[in-house]
């Protein structure tokens, strides 16, 4: 039976992630799909989960009622999609909506985390992992932020 | 050098605030030779001369192309000229993209806004000489969909087996289906041979500097990144001395550098 161990060993966020933790992270596991267009999870719902993108290209958004949704920033082949699973009150802060079709791997979020207070290895080695991507994002809005194109 | 006069053949907007003038001397000569990168003094009479990358094709000579973005008194009065007015022409200045140096190797290209059209004529060169070359990759960053420059042609070079073309815009609407982020964000998915990579920058300071960090992070060392600077150019040859950076002026040893050779003032603010 294939199993979805060999997706997640090869998707750049758990890249050289131990065999004893990718026997965990599986359990907490499935595949998903989001055909383009369909929202993936909106502002104020549980985050229950977070996506490891294998291909496609999903848009996180913000909605406006002057401006409509608007497009913060687009995740796509081996990106990783949402932390509020991991932060208190668990709730989404945006919109993401698949652009395209989108294939993703769904980590459920409180088993993750159940599995992390359990193993405080993994727990480090998830918690590094998405503070680098954390950084890279900041990083990112505050160059947005300072329109470098404008006048 | 003397300014020569050149009659404008065409001219067309890229986007609100852009436009692409193509020019033809009066006079002497039919051909404008110049190399990928190099720039010229453009001056609108009795309004003001101002420096301009050229941006059109290095081996098609008959045409001079500029693409200017209105930024002042000479750039708005260079926006209003039709078919047939003159224009003056001083140059062309400055040192080349490292097309030559580039041979065997992969090149990414950095083009932040309308950091483009200096990149441009280096673009046309990979392609027409593309069996030289290795990868070829575009990485192209603008504030919105709408500021995005050569929308026709991007289209082509997208479509094209051995270009890999990636557009980035900084916000977009739904309507937008490509990459939404700033453009170093397209780093990290661009495939290329580390160490045998050449790259090229073009686009506002503080953009190339994030880029320069993140290719740096990728693991392209300094003297594989060029960057063009850009300063208060007048004279065009080095003796006015309004462009000087550090020991180097803009205009006669760029505006194309390694950044090997300009990183000790590159973060220098008072420069």
């Amino acid at each position: 039976m294939e199993t979805l161990d060999r997706y997640l060993i090869e998707h750049p966020f758990l890249k050289d992630m131990g065999p004893e933790h990718i026997k965990l992270i599986v359990g907490c596991s499935a595949n998903v799909k989001f055909d383009a267009g369909q929202f993936i999870f909106k502002e104020g719902e549980e985050a229950d989960k977070f996506y490891l993108i294998r291909a496609g290209k999903v848009a996180v958004e913000v909605y406006s009622p002057e401006r409509g949704a608007i497009a913060l920033q687009t995740v796509d082949d081996g990106d990783i999609l949402g932390w509020s699973w991991l932060i208190p009150p668990y709730k989404w802060h945006f919109d993401a909506r698949a652009v395209e079709l989108t294939r993703a791997i769904a980590l459920d979020g409180k088993c993750l985390r159940n599995k992390c207070e359990d193993d405080y290895v993994l727990g480090y080695e998830i918690m590094k992992r998405f503070a680098y991507i954390m950084e890279q994002r900041l990083d990112s809005a505050r160059l947005q932020l300072l329109d470098v194109y404008g006048k | 050098m003397v300014t020569q006069p050149f009659k404008v053949l065409r001219a067309k907007s890229e986007t609100y605030d852009t436009f692409t003038v193509e020019l033809a001397p009066i006079g002497n000569g039919t051909q404008f030779k110049f190399l990928p990168g190099q720039f010229n003094m453009l001056y609108v009479f009795g309004v003001g001369e101002v420096p301009i990358s050229i941006s059109g094709d290095p081996e098609k000579p008959a045409k001079l192309i500029h693409t200017i973005r209105t930024v002042g008194a000479a750039t708005r009065a260079m926006q209003k000229l039709k078919i047939g007015d003159a224009i003056g022409v001083r140059g062309p200045y400055g040192t080349p993209w490292p097309v030559e140096k580039s041979v065997g190797h992969d090149v990414i290209i950095i083009a932040g806004g309308i950091g483009l059209a200096p990149l441009r004529p280096s673009i046309y060169h990979l392609l027409s000489n593309r069996n030289k070359y290795g990868k070829v990759i575009l990485l192209y960053g603008t504030r919105t969909p709408d500021d995005i420059l050569y929308k026709r042609e991007l289209e082509k070079w997208r479509s094209r087996f051995d270009f890999d073309v990636y557009i980035t815009v900084d916000r977009a609407a739904v309507a937008w289906r490509g990459n939404v982020g700033v453009v170093t964000t397209l780093i990290p998915k661009a495939q290329f041979n580390i160490s045998n990579t050449i790259a090229m920058i073009c686009g506002p300071e503080i953009m190339m500097r994030y880029t320069v960090q993140e290719l740096n992070k990728r693991g392209l060392s300094y003297n594989q990144i060029y960057v063009s600077m850009e300063r208060n150019m007048r004279c065009g040859v080095g003796l006015c001395g309004h462009c000087q950076y550090g020991p180097n002026f803009i205009c006669k040893d760029g505006a194309v550098f390694s950044y090997e050779s300009i990183k000790d003032w590159f973060l220098k603010r008072e420069l």
